[in-house]
């Protein structure tokens, strides 16, 4: 291996590697496939963004201004899709490649290779995933969920969508089966595992959830795949399946799949908020048990994205009141972060802005979250704008603000660059502002009734819609200025030298802080001997 | 990378992924499951395939329920179906029957199969039918058009709080599967 080699000749600051495209075609050093993963979700990112864009034009006004209504479909799929499985699932993996060895004190990731691969199978399923654009029929537009019966029944842009959806999965399993062994198997020595920082801790349990669940959603297209072309019916009522199943089948992977994309958040926001607060995390022990719980509750909660499918009252009432129960570890969580801040010696560089922003608004996500995990009440909100404020409060200002996060407060370290703090703070600004204007609407939008979905609606949504684009291509520009202090802060930032801790006594918050900045292309090829021990 | 931890690491790929296999397996597992809760619980308004023996019932003559009949067609299924009974009030425990026309609107045979659903989905372990074109697939001759009898009872251990059950039937073009086989 390239870290063993690198240790016995003793040099292990000094890189390498093949120069030009084949450094990054080849390499299996687990910083630059974390930058690999990091620049292919940002790109993602956009990508995403754009279709979004589509959509909020098109809602701008009511009326058909820009797509047929079966475009608009695909744009609202292929978003999802994006987001979900090319922009922030891989952002966290490219967070994790680069952090975890360093946090935990291991020289790489523990299968080098597996590694390399896990992450050059993304861009050919992103490939597959976009041409489906340009088949006859376009691309998937049976929503992010691609439900049967209209994801068995659409033209073959369903079946990239679903390769490519295979080929997403396996490589998140490879990545969960390594980050899973680097994590128990090599951990510096005295680094227990009530030691390491929640990042993590959290990653840990999502590389588990990762494990269990992506062969269910394998399954669940296999079944698609099958019932398109093999006769099967799986979910086909005319050959005696149910399309209610595939509902049951996805869920049972979606929702654990939800917790794959917060859980991550919430380790960084463990991490960033005490370095800023000065202080140490509050709760340390407590966190780590939400989190298992959080996780083990998200395998027995599924149905309540299908209160109204027809269950009995027994079946609301039990994921009525599991789902309510996931409250309690979440709260402790929120109440941790906040104590965590309780008296210390704050400052608001832009990490801990999007920080603090991300436990405030995740929050206000976890609030509609809980009230629609009341049976009764559900039937009003189910399928309307109001879900999709829900999920977009826990999955913009949160996860993305969190990503952003972890991209200021980590990257001086990457790069031995200080990031612009006026335009960091600036897009900061810009995008807590805009954020709300673009979502807050949508609640309002859904309890008067407006679907999901749709491309036109009744006259009576026209002013919140508006509002909502206006907030939308706010935010949308705004997300510039971070791809501007991203490529700014590799090229030099500021000029400032930033020191080793790069935050004021984040020596004792973690590991990667007590290495020179940047960080050299090999570290820990010997484990450390000091182990910071600021939590409790 | 010493020996020793290879073969912890790879100890322990091993085992993630029996557990990645077993997982991909569960979600297979899950389809019969799915059939085997449905049936105990009678989710999903699902009715039994096959027909009922015609047993008499005791029928309870202090009250009635409502049986409402609605038909559709998957997709484009070029046929005409409709019921020529939408509604009817019966008594728990007496046979009755009623009947549904279709039509093949295409100048080739049609092989098609209607899916019942009854809702509310509870109710449908107490709706007990003796005949039913649901039961097998049914072939048209071009243009052809038949009268076919559905012949129920409803059981008249039917809980109180059900006054109205819709059963509804959709009818899905068959043809090219059946071709097929």
């Amino acid at each position: 291996m390239q870290a063993a080699h690198a240790h016995e000749h003793g040099h292990d600051d000094h890189a390498h590697h093949p120069s030009g495209i084949m450094r990054w075609v080849q390499t299996t050093n687990h910083k630059d496939i974390g930058t690999l993963y990091l620049i292919f979700s940002l790109t993602m990112f956009f990508i995403g963004g754009i279709l979004a864009f589509g959509i909020r034009a098109e809602l701008f006004q009511p009326g058909l201004q820009f797509w047929r209504p079966e475009v608009f479909n695909q744009l609202t799929t292929m978003h999802g899709l994006i987001m979900v499985f090319g922009a922030i699932m891989p952002a966290f993996v490219g967070f994790a490649n680069w952090q975890i060895p360093m946090m935990i004190g291991a020289p790489d990731m523990a299968f080098a290779r597996m590694n390399n691969w896990s992450f050059w199978l993304l861009p050919p399923a992103a490939l597959l995933l976009v041409s489906s654009f340009f088949v006859p029929g376009g691309a998937p537009a049976a929503g992010w969920t691609i439900y049967a019966p209209l994801s068995t029944q659409m033209g073959p842009g369903m079946d990239l969508g679903i390769f490519a959806l295979h080929i997403m999965g396996a490589s998140s399993i490879m990545g969960s089966i390594n980050i899973v062994t680097t994590i128990l198997n090599m951990r510096a020595p005295g680094m227990t595992l009530m030691k390491m920082p929640l990042f993590v801790w959290t990653w840990l349990i999502t590389a588990f959830l990762l494990i269990a669940v992506m062969p269910v959603f394998a399954g669940a297209v296999t079944m698609l795949l099958t019932d398109r072309f093999f006769e099967t019916s799986f979910f086909d009522a005319a050959g005696g399946g149910d399309p209610v199943l595939y509902q049951h089948i996805f869920w049972f992977f979606g929702h654990p799949e939800v917790y794959i994309m917060i859980l991550p958040t919430f380790g960084v926001a463990s991490t960033i908020i005490p370095v800023f607060a000065r202080k140490p995390l509050f709760g340390y022990s407590s966190m780590v048990y939400a989190t298992a719980s959080i996780a083990f509750l998200s395998f027995i909660v599924w149905a309540h994205h299908m209160f109204t499918v027809g269950m009995p009252i027994a079946g609301e009432l039990y994921f009525m009141y599991a789902t309510m129960l996931i409250a309690i570890p979440t709260g402790v969580k929120v109440f941790n972060w906040t104590a965590t801040m309780w008296k210390g010696s704050m400052t608001f560089e832009t990490p801990m802005l999007f920080s603090i922003a991300f436990v405030v608004l995740f929050t206000m996500g976890g609030f509609t979250g809980l009230m629609m995990s009341i049976a009764p009440s559900d039937f009003q909100y189910h399928d309307t704008y109001f879900i999709v404020a829900h999920f977009h409060y826990v999955l913009v200002p949160s996860s993305v603000f969190i990503l952003m996060a972890a991209g200021y407060f980590w990257l001086p370290k990457w790069t031995g660059h200080m990031y612009n703090e006026k335009i960091g703070q600036l897009h900061f600004w810009m995008s807590v502002i805009s954020v709300n204007i673009l979502f807050f609407p949508q609640h309002f939008l859904g309890l008067a009734g407006m679907p999901r979905r749709i491309p036109d609606y009744a006259v009576q949504f026209a002013d919140w819609n508006m509002v909502s684009s206006i907030g939308g291509f706010i935010f949308g520009v705004s997300q510039l200025l971070f791809l501007y202090i991203v490529i700014d802060t590799i090229r030099g930032g500021t000029g400032e030298k930033v020191s080793d801790e790069v935050w004021e006594d984040a020596h004792k918050h973690g590991l990667e802080w007590t290495l020179p900045s940047p960080a050299p292309y090999h570290t820990f090829t010997t484990p450390p001997d000091v182990i910071p021990t600021e939590h409790q | 990378m010493n020996e020793e931890l290879n073969k912890k690491n790879a100890k322990l790929v091993r085992n993630l992924l029996f557990v990645v296999i077993g997982m991909f397996g569960f979600g297979f597992a899950l389809v019969p499951l799915y059939d085997v809760l449905c049936d105990i619980t009678g989710l999903n308004g699902k009715v039994a395939g096959v027909a009922t023996k015609e047993q008499p019932y005791l029928v309870d003559q202090n009250r009635e329920v409502t049986v409402e009949f609605l038909t559709s067609l998957n997709e484009s299924t070029p046929m005409v179906f409709r019921a020529e009974t939408k509604k009817i009030k019966i008594h728990p425990g007496e046979y009755v029957t009623v009947n549904f026309y279709a039509e093949n609107k295409t100048d080739h045979n049609l092989v098609a199969q209607a899916i019942p659903s009854i809702s509310p989905g509870l109710a449908a372990e107490y709706f007990k039918k003796t005949e039913c074109f649901c039961f097998t697939q049914q072939t048209f001759k071009p243009r052809e058009g038949k009268t076919m009898p559905v012949r129920f009872a409803i059981n008249p251990e039917l809980p109180e709080q059900y006054k109205t059950i819709t059963l509804a039937y959709t009818f899905f073009d068959n043809t090219e599967t059946s071709l097929k086989k």
